[in-house]
């Protein structure tokens, strides 16, 4: 093979650059985004590529959190920091107002909420007239996730339909749509989790801390670590124990935040994010498989959601 | 921690596997992502236990890379899907793309962000009508490094001969259309993806062989497209404007942003705007908060010049002396993806790095067939053929023939009434 004497960027610089490029193609090509912004690690991650594509100028969209009511408060608290350090507008929809309007109804009062997002998400489209959504999902989360685009066509439903998605080639994005169609925009597509932590090691960002080892309240149930008794942002207490669980005080960190009811820590002590790094590098079990309380009875249970309009 | 699992790399290759059904693609894509240490175990597991489901006796590795619930239904896979693993040294990204005819654009799509394809070739079958075809596609996409992936060596009692032969075949037919002549650099590796041979470790069924093992061709493969020095191109995504007029650094800040898509640019160095042809020097190269001296190929950065000139997104920033002619008509080989063929009496619109434009079919010259290369004559276009097309432009485009630039001689076909996407062409003139 030829040996190669060009200058070439590292693969977090690529990764970087490529996101950036994203980025900048959405604010070029729609007219009026939205960049998804839970507090959570991955898009965290794509805060800081936003400052990276658009500073010294404010970003050319607002940051939204679909929130089910049902988050950690660590993270909440988070959220609207960073938001507030970047002085940038912060728009919140909650599920829970889905639910009064009578739009998401629940089958019992504790069932997951992380699916019912997925309809006040469209409610906040509609709302707002957004053309397009930044979201933080990459590849190499899950199966359903390989083929996913970065620019990915949602229809008047928010529905996605793999066999109706634009091929994309070289890096020449089709962001367009019609209105009331949607583009949802992946510039961490090509990332993986250990890119994420490689990223958020490099460049010092500063995480929720359940993100890190620490002692929490769980029980085990079917094979889980389930946290349990967590205080809410709004004060309510979720999760309590079923009767005959025995509550453990075990030294956790969670590898995803989401909703409380389906989000699960791991053992771990790692405390910063270079031993992170390092049990990312040696772990054996998938951050879904880990972590997904709600993913492991079917494997085609997020292709099911995304067709449904999930995010 | 062993080394294949240090997290610290410092390249990223992007390469593409192409073979037809049963040749084993799943299998080498499950071994390399096995080998490698990326398959974790509760994956593990539950291919495990589909395995075993389907009545199969081994781990199936295939079922790694088992599709969507939309295609295991019709028992085809329909589309690109992109996989990564990482070694100590490199992260991959392996786009992997059905094999079949009337797959031709999925192969286009995988082949388009690729700088290195694995062609496979099952050793009982030899070159093929489809190795011809994959070969053919990489050429035109212009993959600049190929590794033709002779597998399944076991069922051919690993015998160099069956090697040898098919090596001969394949480079008696890459002569005919013009790989190595043209600057593609072709390896062959004798491996069997089932028993791991000449995958990640060498296994000693082939001791005959001392070229390198699949992934060692891959650690060793240049990550960039063009070993060229290429003209500098930044197409201009966004202007920065702050408007910021209570901070007096601001006030004036214009700041160009885009991804360098080919060259490389120095603050100092004499730039042209295009189309207008105005011209400025670079004051300042930023990425973030960080000032630069220079800056490469691949990297999104944000430009400030020392006069004001009015540039806006669309525009493209080229060295002076170096500018493309912006032109009204390109002559392409086109690939369509549409199931809606082509009309020659509508309008389309290209896109062209950050540019739009309509444009017009004036002349189909003609379609070549995928398995012979040969050319024929084409009235329209169908999903999945390739023609060479010549279009009338209503807005000049700033170009470079494919073949010295892939970022600034590609473009895309869309459908104004549909929004999809439905052409990909290179430029050849
Ligand atoms: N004997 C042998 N069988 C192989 C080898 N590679 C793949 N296979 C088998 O060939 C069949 C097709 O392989 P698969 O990877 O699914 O092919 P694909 O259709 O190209 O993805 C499967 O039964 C594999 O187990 C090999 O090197 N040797």
């Amino acid at each position: 093979m030829t040996t190669s004497t060009k200058e070439t960027l590292s693969h977090l610089d690529w990764l970087e650059s490529e996101a950036i490029h994203i980025l900048r193609e959405v604010a070029g090509q729609c007219s009026n985004p939205v960049l998804l912004f839970s507090g959570g690690k991955d898009s965290l991650c794509i805060l800081r590529l936003a400052e990276k594509a658009f500073r010294p100028g404010r970003f050319p969209f607002p940051l939204m959190h679909i929130d089910t009511g049902h988050n950690y408060k660590e993270v909440i608290d988070f959220r609207d920091q960073r938001a507030a350090e970047l002085g940038e507008r912060l728009i919140v929809r909650s599920v829970e107002d889905s639910m009064k309007r009578g739009t998401v109804v629940l089958k019992s009062p504790d069932e997951p909420r992380n699916k019912h997002q997925s309809v006040t998400l469209l409610e906040a489209i509609e709302e707002h007239g957004f053309d397009c959504c930044i979201g933080g999902a990459r590849r190499d989360e899950e199966k359903a996730r390989a083929k996913e685009r970065i620019m990915s066509f949602r229809d008047e439903f928010g529905q996605w339909d793999p066999k109706n998605q634009r091929p994309e080639l070289w890096n020449l994005y089709n962001a367009r749509s019609h209105k009331g169609e949607n583009i949802r925009a992946f510039p961490i597509s090509n990332w993986t989790e250990m890119d994420v932590w490689q990223y958020i090691e490099r460049e010092k960002l500063a995480l929720p801390s359940i993100y890190f080892a620490h002692q929490r309240d769980i029980v085990m149930r079917s094979g889980a670590i389930v946290p349990v008794n967590v205080p809410l942002a709004s004060g309510d207490v979720i999760n309590a124990p079923k009767p005959g669980e025995e509550v453990i005080n075990m030294q956790v960190r969670f590898r995803t935040v989401g909703d409380i009811t389906c989000t699960a820590p791991v053992p771990s002590d790692a405390d910063d994010i270079s031993k992170i790094v390092l049990e990312t590098a040696t772990t054996t079990i998938t951050e879904r498989g880990a972590t997904r309380l709600d993913d492991q009875t079917s494997d085609a249970s997020m292709e099911q959601r995304k067709k449904e309009g999930y995010f | 921690m062993d080394a294949m699992n240090k997290p610290h790399n410092d390249s990223l290759l992007r390469f593409m596997t192409c073979g037809s059904v049963d040749d084993g693609k799943s299998t080498l894509i499950g071994r390399l992502l096995f080998d490698t240490k990326t398959i974790l175990a509760d994956t593990l597991t539950h291919i495990e236990r589909t395995s075993k489901k389907r009545g199969m006796e081994a781990v199936d590795l295939s079922l790694l890379t088992d599709g969507l619930q939309a295609e295991r239904e019709q028992g085809i896979t329909i589309d690109v899907a992109y996989r990564y693993f990482s070694t100590g040294t490199r992260k991959y990204i392996i786009a992997d793309a059905p094999g079949h005819e009337q797959y031709t654009r999925n192969m286009v799509t995988a082949a388009s962000t690729a700088n290195l394809a694995i062609i496979l070739i099952d050793a009982r079958k030899g070159v093929l009508t489809q190795t011809r075809r994959h070969s053919y596609l990489a050429h035109l996409v212009r993959i600049p490094h190929i590794v033709v992936a002779v597998n399944k060596m076991d069922l051919a009692n690993y015998d160099q001969a069956v090697f040898d032969k098919i090596r001969a075949d394949y480079l008696a037919f890459a002569e005919q259309i013009g790989l190595q002549r043209e600057g593609h650099d072709i390896q062959f590796i004798p491996m069997s993806a089932l028993n791991g041979d000449m995958i990640v470790d060498r296994g000693d069924a082939m001791p005959w062989y001392t070229g390198p093992t699949m992934l060692e061709t891959l650690e060793a493969a240049p990550p960039a497209h063009s070993e060229h020095d290429e003209p500098f191109r930044l197409p201009v995504q966004f202007v920065c404007r702050p408007h910021a007029s209570d901070d007096p650094e601001l006030h004036d800040y214009r700041g160009f942003m885009g991804r360098i898509e080919a060259g490389e640019i120095a603050v100092g160095d004499a730039v042209t705007a295009l189309p207008s042809g105005q011209s400025s020097r670079v004051k300042t190269i930023e990425l973030g908060n960080v000032q630069m001296q220079r800056a490469i190929t691949e990297q999104s950065v944000t430009l400030l010049l020392e006069d004001e000139i009015d540039i806006s997104r669309g525009d493209m920033l080229v060295k002076t002396g170096q500018a493309p002619e912006p032109v009204k008509q390109i002559e392409a080989m086109v690939c369509w993806l549409s199931e809606t063929p082509l009309s020659t009496a509508r309008t389309y619109i290209v896109r062209h790095t950050t540019r739009e434009s309509k444009a017009k079919v004036s002349e189909i010259s003609y379609r070549v067939d995928v398995n012979t290369t040969e050319h024929l004559p084409a009235q329209g276009l169908n999903m999945n053929d390739i023609a060479k097309v010549t279009f009338k432009l209503a807005q000049p485009l700033m170009v470079d023939p494919y073949k010295v630039s892939r970022p600034t001689g590609a473009f895309i076909l869309i459908d104004e009434s549909t929004n999809n996407t439905v052409g990909a062409g290179m430029i050849e003139a």
